[in-house]
């Protein structure tokens, strides 16, 4: 187990946190953004097959992508592992193509945040789908739009808080994720190292309580103000589409 | 520009069959709720794909089932206004308008935005959101936002179903302007004979997914009331005249109809013009011998063309004055003790009747 470098009498800054806090703090903070945003469009796509779609296999594709809501995430970080790791049928293919590496790496971490929050984002926006009014839709084609333009003029805009819901599940999700990016990259301080892993790093070591309550009330505020963000943009958007 | 429909369609226990012609103008279509009005129009617009059939506009083929054709719905660039408005409740009232505006192609954009928003009475309601208009109001801007999409044909679903009538009143002079000033061809689903009657050039009457009748305006409303029975309160003929002259002091404008003249309420917008009015059949008496003393104005001279016999007991009878037909609905009782046949010269005694423009 990697921990946490001398976290005895080290230098600590005017917020009472370690450099090495920050640097776990500001990767939770790139890890879970990355994520968020990385799966926003495959997210979208998905909830919009899953409410729209008519096609076999709908049910399994609804399954394969609740899988991580419900397995241990020690089970999907193994399988992430399996597939995704340098020698894996997937991580073989994007490191030879694309030169993207997953294990041991901050994207490793990244990709597990993204799978275990994709469930979560999916149902949200695919909830907003449901409840636009196809009427609408269906008036746009009449004057004219096509189906790409109806999505991206009507509605687009229409599952907006939808969507902005589903972002912040998926970032509070990535935010506490621990048990599948600690299977899948590991707990490598300033590379994997997350909040969370750190936090847990924290309670395995003798006199460690401190750094975990610091770390603890740093995630609170995080995760508070990314709620508070979330309230507001929600109130934007629907102050913006105020429905008949 | 004429739109030209032949199309069968199985809605699960209903089979819809229709086949008309519409050039220029209104052309109303016509019959109670279910009469398959609504699915014709909808495959019109490519909202419906018909299980056989061929629909064109001006020798362009928008669908043909035989040769496998169907233009998708955005490129038809036919305006569509629904029964409920249907705004973009995220968009601005003057942004719904640009929507379609946007779309259509630039050197095709026939109706300039003013002036769409001064034929419709708008102007004021532009910054606003719809949640924040009244009824009559979004259907008016939704009007606006079919004409703004320079369609080649308007086809309107009940625009007015949905609104009281003192909506209905409001919008009615704008879809008459729409009709008289723009020289879009409008198709116009509607069960109610007021509408049809004030805004249509052609009806084509359906009944159970069937196209029973079709014609002008004016000939259909003076037949037996049969094909227009949606309401059988409603029944009544429309008749053509010109305004002879307008008494402003009484308030009553004199029209000249083929042979005979009749005393309307109201005044009419000008001497020498075109107007329909409207006779309900239930509004009009008959009698053997000319009667005196009496407050109406209007007793016509003419003779029985027909009688038809409902099931409810009662008569309706066309009565031939002069080359117009007026439609009476009296008892069976009555008819048989004026001893009523074919030929018979008889007065009609008007009751009420109507100026329809």
């Amino acid at each position: 187990m990697a921990g946490l470098r001398c976290f005895k009498g080290q230098d600590l800054d005017a917020l009472g946190l370690s450099s090495d806090e920050w640097t776990a703090i500001e990767l939770s903070l790139r890890v879970s953004i990355v994520a968020m945003l990385v799966s926003l469009p495959f997210g979208i796509a998905a909830a919009y097959l899953l409410a729209r779609g008519r096609f076999w296999g709908k049910s399994i594709l609804n399954g394969v992508i609740h899988l991580p809501l419900i397995l241990p995430p020690v089970v999907t970080g193994f399988i992430l592992l399996i597939l995704f790791g340098r020698k894996g049928p997937i991580g073989s293919l994007l490191d030879q193509y694309l030169g993207i590496v997953f294990s041991f790496r901050w994207t490793g971490a990244a990709l597990a945040c993204g799978v275990m929050g994709f469930p979560l984002m999916v149902r949200s926006i695919r909830l907003s789908i449901e409840a636009v009014d196809r009427k609408l839709e269906e008036a746009a084609g009449t004057l004219g739009a096509n189906p790409a333009w109806t999505f991206l003029t009507v509605t687009l805009p229409l599952i907006l808080p939808g969507i902005i819901a589903g972002m912040i599940l998926s970032f509070a999700k990535a935010m506490g994720e621990f048990g599948a990016t600690v299977t899948f990259v590991s707990n490598i301080p300033g590379e994997t190292q997350t909040l969370s892993s750190a936090i847990y790093t924290f309670t395995q070591v003798p006199g460690g309580d401190a750094g975990a309550m610091r770390l603890t009330i740093v995630a609170i505020v995080i995760s508070m103000a990314a709620l508070l963000a979330s309230e507001f943009l929600a109130y934007l958007a629907g102050r913006r589409v105020d429905f008949e | 520009m004429t739109l030209s429909v032949d199309i069968r369609h199985q809605l699960g226990t209903f089979s819809l069959e229709a086949a008309f012609t519409s050039d220029g103008g209104v052309t109303a279509l016509f019959g109670r709720s279910g009469s398959g009005k609504t699915s014709v129009i909808r495959i019109i617009a490519g909202l419906i794909r018909p299980d056989h059939g061929r629909i064109s506009l001006d020798g362009t083929v928008l669908t043909d089932t035989d040769r496998r054709v169907f233009l998708p719905r955005h490129r038809r660039r036919f305006g569509y206004v629904f029964q409920e408005a249907r705004l973009f409740p995220h968009l601005s009232v003057r942004q719904n308008l640009n929507y379609g505006r946007w779309f259509a192609p630039k050197n095709e954009r026939s109706e300039s935005f003013d002036s769409v928003v001064d034929l419709l009475g708008i102007a004021a309601l532009l910054d606003r959101r719809p949640a924040k208009l009244s009824g009559g109001e979004k259907q008016r801007v939704a009007i606006g936002r079919a004409l703004l999409s320079s369609p080649q044909l308007l086809l309107m679903d009940e625009p007015l179903a949905a609104l009281d009538e003192a909506r209905k009143a409001e919008i009615l002079p704008y879809l008459e302007r729409l009709r008289d000033e723009t020289k879009i061809p409008i198709i116009y689903v509607s069960h109610s004979i007021a509408e049809v009657a004030r805004l249509a050039n052609r009806v084509v009457v359906m009944r159970d997914g069937k196209v029973e009748t079709i014609g002008p305006a004016v000939d259909i409303f003076s037949q037996l009331s049969g094909p227009l029975a949606t309401d059988r309160r409603e029944a009544g003929v429309l008749l053509e005249g010109r305004v002879e002259e307008i008494d402003i002091r009484h308030n009553l404008t004199v029209v000249a109809l083929k042979a005979e003249k009749l005393f309307v309420p109201g005044r009419a917008t000008g001497v020498g013009k075109t107007v329909r009015v409207h006779i309900p059949a239930r509004d009009v008496m008959l009698a053997t011998a000319r009667p005196e003393g009496l407050s109406a104005l209007n007793i016509l001279d003419g003779e029985v063309r027909d009688i038809g016999m409902m099931a409810d007991g009662t008569a309706e009878v066309r009565v031939d004055c002069g080359g117009d037909t007026v439609l009476a609905r009296i008892t069976q009782f009555s008819a048989e003790r004026l001893g009523l046949r074919a030929g018979l010269p008889i007065h009609a005694i008007i009751k009420t009747v109507a100026l329809e423009q």
